[in-house]
C-alpha cells in the first residue's frame, strides 16, 4: 500500500497534522476558536510581504541550526551543545565585526567565517573527548551550553563593552542586512543570510553524499567496527563530524549577529535555536532538503505565533504549547511508523 | 500416525516474491524433523508462519489435528509452540533466571517471585539435562550455556514443539555434541523438535525425517535412515554436489606471513596469545584449528591491525607489519574476511554497491580528489556481484536486506578481487549452506594456485581437513602442533584442540 519512501514522507506530515490537531483541541479547550487561531498564525506567517520577509528572516538560523545536529546525527552523534556553538557563533561575528575595519569585502567573510570557527572550537573540544577517553557527547555539550552562555555574558559585559549589557551595532561593512531585501519586504529583517543556509545545506549534502570525507563519516555513523576494519580513522571522523557540525552552528549565531540584530547582548538565557534545531533535524529526517523544509515550517510557527495573541487573542503560552505539541508528534514519530506499516500489513 | 505440527500447502508472498509455495511439513509426535533447505529458500519464513510472525496466503495449519489460526507469537506459545532464534534473544546484563522468566514473571505481592523462578528454573534444567546456574548473569556465561537458556525459555513457558533455528551456527564441536545429547533428552521427555539447518552431518546423527524445500517451494520429505548425504544434498541444491573439494597438491613458495614470538592481550588484559609463532607460504593453506577462545580471534586482529600487539613481531613479505593501523595493513597486501560479518565485515545500511568499495573507497576510479564517483563504484560492485553470485535485487539494496550467504560471497569477493598477498578468512563459511560453502572453498582454493597465501580459521574440522594444506592447532594461545591433513585423523586433532600433546608439539 505505502512504499517505503512514502512512509518516511508521510511521517513527518502526519506527526505536523497531529500536532496541529491536539493543538486544536487545546485552544478550544480553553475556550479559543482554533479556525482563527490558526487563520491568524496563517496571516502571520505569510499575510503581506512584511510578515514574509520575517518569517524567512526566522528561517535562516534554523535551517543552520537544523544542519548542524542532522550533519552529527549521521555520523552517530547526538550534538546537544548546537546551541552553544550557536552563542559563540554569533559572539564571534560581531566581536570581528566590531574589532576590524575593513572593507566589506574583506570584513564581512571575515565575520562569518569567525562564527564558523568559533562554532567549530565548541563542537572540537566535545568531539575530541568522545574519540580519545569516550567520553558522551552529549554530557558535554550540555555542559558546553552553559559555559559558551555565561562565556559570552562576561566577555560581552567587560571586555567587549564597557559595563553594558549589549554591545555596539556592527558597523555596514560587516552586516549581512540588505536594503534592497528590507526594501522589498516592508522593511522586515529579512537579510542575505538566507542564501548562506541554503549554501550551507547543498554543502552538507555534497559532502555527506559525493566525496570520500562523508562516505567515511556516513559508514563510522552506522557501524564504528567495520569502519575500523576498513581502515577508517573513527576517532579523527568523530572530531571531523562535531568540528563540521558546529561550524553550522556557528553560522546560525551569525545569521543572528550579523544578520538580525548586529550586536550580542548578555543573555538571561539560551536563544532556543539551538535546541529547536534538534526538532528541525529529527522533522528533516536529518538530510539536508528535509532540514530545509523543517526549517521554513518552524520558523512559520514561531513567527506567525507572535500574530496569534494580538489578532486572535490566543495567550503566547498556549501557541508555546500547539508549537510542543507538533515537536511531540515528530519526537514519538516511531508510533506513527508502527501505525503506517501495520496499515500496510493489513491492507494487502 | 499421530502428527503434532501439520502445514499443508502453505503459500506465502511477499512484494515481488513468493516465498513459500506449497509447502507440506508435517511432524510427527515425538521426532526430531529435520527442514533442509540453502540459505534464502524459504525456511526462515515458513518458521515465522508458524510462529505467527507472518500469515500465509493458502494453506492449513493443523496442531494436533486441529486446524488453528496462529495470528501471533502468543497464540503459537499457547499452542505449545516454542522457538529456539539462531541470534539469541536475551539481555546482557540480567541472570538466566531473568531472562527466562521475562514476559511471564512469577508475581508475588506485586513483585517478582525471583526465588519460585530460580527453583523452577532448576527443576528444569534438572529434568532435561540442560546445566546452566540459574544465577549467572548472561554476558558472563559461553554461547552453548547461552543456548541453553534460549531452550528453557521455550521449556518454561510449556513448549511441546521446539524450533530449533540453525542452532549449531554458533557452537563448538563439542558444545554441539551436549546439544545433541540434549535434543535426544527433550524427545524422551516427550517433546517433539524442528531442526533447521543446512548441515547434513547433523541432520543424519540426529533427524529422524527431513523435509527439503528449494527456492520456496517443498521438494518433499525423506527418512533419513533411507538416505545419505549425498542425496539431501542434490535435493536441496537441485543438483549434484561434491562434498571433499578437489584441489591439487599444494606448491608453496616464499614465506608470505611470519608470525615470531608474538604475545596479544584482549581488552580485560589477559594475555590471549602467548609467544606464537606462525608461517604461512604463498600458494598454501594454513588451517588454524582450535576451539573457540584459545586467542585466534585475538590472533588475527593483531595481524589485522585492529588489536595491539603486545611483543613480538608479524611480517609480510619480510617487512614488519607490527602494530601497523588497519589501512596500512589492508594496503601491505592482506586481505580479512572476518569471523562478524555484521560487526566488522558490512556496513548493514549502506547498499551492498558502496559496501564492495570499503577499502577502496578513496582510491581511483572510485573517487577523484575526494569526490566520490557513483558510477565506477556500481560498475564495480555489479561486476563483482555478477562474478561472485551475489543474489540481490540490485546493487542499490542495502547489505542487511540481503541473505547471510550473499552478504558472505559479497564479502569474499571484495577481500579477494584487491588481489592481496595474503587472505584471513575467519569462519568463511560459517552458517551458510552446502551450495555457498562450495563456492566459498573452491575460490579459495583457486587463489592459493594463484599464488596467495590462505591462513584460514575454521572451528568446523572438515573445513580444516578438506581445504587446508597444512593445519596448525592452537591451544592457550599458541600453536601445540602442526601436521598436515594426510596424516591425521578428526580424532587426534579434536585431541590436540583439547590441549593434549603427545604429538610432536611445539610450532616450528
Amino acid at each position: 500500500m505505502f512504499s517505503n519512501r512514502l512512509v518516511n514522507i508521510l511521517i513527518p506530515l502526519i506527526s505536523v497534522f497531529l500536532g496541529l490537531l491536539v493543538g486544536a483541541f487545546i485552544m478550544l479547550g480553553f475556550g479559543y476558536n482554533p479556525l482563527t487561531g490558526y487563520l491568524s498564525l496563517w496571516e502571520g506567517a505569510f499575510g503581506d510581504s512584511y510578515f514574509f520577509g520575517e518569517t524567512l528572516r526566522q528561517v535562516t538560523p534554523y535551517i543552520l541550526s537544523g544542519l548542524a545536529v542532522a550533519f552529527a546525527f549521521r555520523t552517530g552523534l547526538f550534538n546537544i551543545g548546537v546551541e552553544g556553538q550557536v552563542i559563540m557563533g554569533w559572539l564571534a561575528s560581531v566581536w570581528v565585526g566590531l574589532a576590524i575595519d575593513a572593507p566589506m569585502i574583506i570584513h564581512l567573510p571575515l565575520a562569518i567565517l569567525a562564527a564558523a570557527l568559533a562554532g567549530a572550537a565548541w563542537g572540537f573540544l566535545p568531539g575530541l573527548l568522545k574519540a580519545k577517553l569516550g567520553v558522551h557527547e552529549v554530557i558535554v555539550t550540555i555542559m558546553m551550553n552553559y559555559i559558551a552562555l555565561y562565556t559570552s555574558n562576561a566577555l560581552v559585559r567587560n571586555v567587549i563593552s564597557d559595563g553594558q549589557d549589549r554591545t555596539e551595532r556592527i558597523p555596514e561593512t560587516a552586516s549581512l542586512t540588505s536594503e534592497w531585501l528590507a526594501a522589498l519586504t516592508q522593511y522586515s529583517r529579512l537579510h542575505y543570510g538566507l542564501l548562506i543556509a541554503l549554501f550551507a545545506a547543498a554543502i552538507m549534502w555534497f559532502i555527506l553524499n559525493q566525496t570520500t570525507r562523508g562516505y567515511e563519516l556516513r559508514s563510522v555513523g552506522f557501524n564504528q567496527d567495520a569502519s575500523r576494519y576498513a581502515g577508517m580513522n573513527v576517532g579523527r571522523n568523530i572530531i571531523l563530524s562535531m568540528v563540521i557540525s558546529g561550524a553550522f552552528a556557528g553560522l546560525a549565531g551569525a545569521m543572528e549577529g550579523i544578520g538580525t540584530f548586529g550586536y550580542q547582548s548578555v543573555k538571561g538565557g539560551f536563544t532556543n535555536i539551538g535546541f529547536d534545531g534538534i526538532a528541525v533535524a529529527l522533522l528533516g529526517g536529518n538530510a539536508a532538503v528535509g532540514v530545509v523544509l523543517a526549517a521554513i515550517l518552524f520558523g512559520t510557527l514561531k513567527v506567525g505565533a507572535l500574530n496569534m495573541p494580538t489578532s486572535a487573542g490566543v495567550p503566547t503560552e498556549l501557541v508555546d504549547i500547539v508549537i510542543a505539541m507538533i515537536i511531540f508528534f515528530v519526537a514519538s514519530s516511531y508510533m506513527i511508523r508502527w501505525f503506517l506499516l501495520k496499515m500496510k500489513k493489513e491492507g494487502k | 500416525m499421530s502428527y503434532v505440527i501439520e502445514m499443508l500447502n502453505i503459500r506465502k508472498e511477499f512484494p515481488g516474491i513468493v516465498a513459500n509455495d506449497n509447502i507440506t511439513l508435517q511432524v510427527k509426535q515425538g521426532e526430531i524433523h529435520a527442514l533442509l533447505g540453502e540459505n534464502g529458500a524459504g525456511k526462515s519464513t515458513l518458521m515465522n508462519v508458524l510462529f505467527g510472525l507472518y500469515q500465509p496466503e493458502k494453506g492449513e495449519i493443523k496442531v494436533r489435528g486441529e486446524s488453528v489460526k496462529i495470528t501471533d507469537p502468543n497464540v503459537a506459545n499457547r499452542l505449545g509452540i516454542g522457538m529456539v532464534h539462531q541470534h539469541f534473544m536475551l539481555v546482557d546484563t540480567f541472570t538466566v533466571t531473568e531472562n527466562i522468566i521475562l514476559g511471564s514473571e512469577p508475581r508475588k505481592k506485586g513483585t517478582v517471585d525471583i526465588k519460585k523462578a530460580e527453583k523452577e528454573v532448576e527443576r528444569l534444567s534438572q529434568l532435561y539435562g540442560l546445566r546452566v546456574d540459574p544465577k549467572a548473569k548472561i554476558r558472563d556465561i559461553s554461547v552453548g550455556m547461552q543456548q541453553r537458556v534460549e531452550i528453557l525459555k521455550t521449556l518454561y513457558r510449556g513448549a511441546e514443539i521446539l524450533i530449533f533455528d540453525e542452532p549449531t551456527a554458533v557452537l563448538t564441536p563439542q558444545e554441539i555434541k551436549e546439544l545433541i545429547e540434549i535434543m535426544r533428552v527433550l524427545i524422551r521427555e516427550g517433546k517433539s523438535i524442528i531442526l533447521i539447518t543446512h548441515k547434513l552431518k547433523e541432520i543424519m546423527q540426529v533427524c529422524d525425517r527431513c523435509t527439503v524445500i528449494r527456492k520456496g517451494e517443498g521438494i518433499g520429505t525423506v527418512n533419513v535412515p533411507d538416505t545419505n548425504p549425498n542425496e539431501l544434498a542434490s535435493l536441496m541444491v537441485g543438483r549434484e554436489v561434491t562434498f571433499s573439494t578437489e584441489k591439487q597438491p599444494a606448491q608453496p613458495k616464499e614465506v608470505t606471513l611470519a608470525i615470531q614470538d608474538l604475545n596479544v592481550k584482549d581488552a580485560r588484559h589477559v594475555d590471549m596469545v602467548k609467544g606464537l609463532n606462525l608461517k604461512v607460504n604463498a600458494g598454501e593453506i594454513v588451517g588454524l584449528a582450535g576451539v573457540d577462545g584459545n586467542g585466534q580471534s585475538e590472533l588475527i586482529e593483531a595481524i589485522t591491525g585492529l588489536r595491539k600487539v603486545d611483543s613480538g613481531e608479524v611480517m609480510l613479505n619480510g617487512k614488519s607489519i607490527t602494530n601497523l593501523t588497519p589501512r596500512k595493513v589492508t594496503e601491505a597486501g592482506i586481505s580479512h574476511i572476518p569471523q562478524d560479518r555484521h560487526r566488522f565485515g558490512l556496513v548493514l545500511d549502506f547498499p551492498i554497491g558502496e559496501n564492495m568499495v570499503l577499502q577502496t573507497y578513496h582510491h581511483e576510479p572510485f573517487s577523484k580528489k575526494g569526490v566520490l564517483r557513483y558510477k565506477e563504484i556500481y560498475n564495480k560492485a555489479k561486476a563483482l556481484i555478477e562474478e561472485y553470485d551475489v543474489r540481490t535485487p540490485s546493487v542499490y539494496t542495502k547489505a542487511r536486506a540481503l541473505s547471510g550467504g550473499n552478504q558472505q560471497k559479497a564479502i569474499i569477493g571484495r577481500e579477494v578481487d584487491r588481489s592481496p598477498d595474503l587472505i584471513i578468512a575467519a569462519q568463511p563459511t560459517r552458517g551458510l549452506d552446502v551450495g555457498a560453502i562450495e563456492f566459498i572453498h573452491k575460490k579459495l582454493i583457486e587463489e592459493r594456485d594463484k599464488g596467495r597465501a590462505v591462513l584460514l580459521l575454521s572451528f568446523e574440522l572438515d573445513e580444516i581437513m578438506n581445504l587446508s594444506d597444512r593445519i596448525a592447532v592452537m591451544f592457550g594461545g599458541s600453536i601445540v602442533a602442526e601436521v598436515k591433513p594426510e596424516d591425521t585423523t578428526e580424532q587426534e586433532l579434536g585431541l590436540l584442540m583439547a590441549g593434549s600433546k603427545q604429538q610432536k608439539a611445539g610450532g616450528q
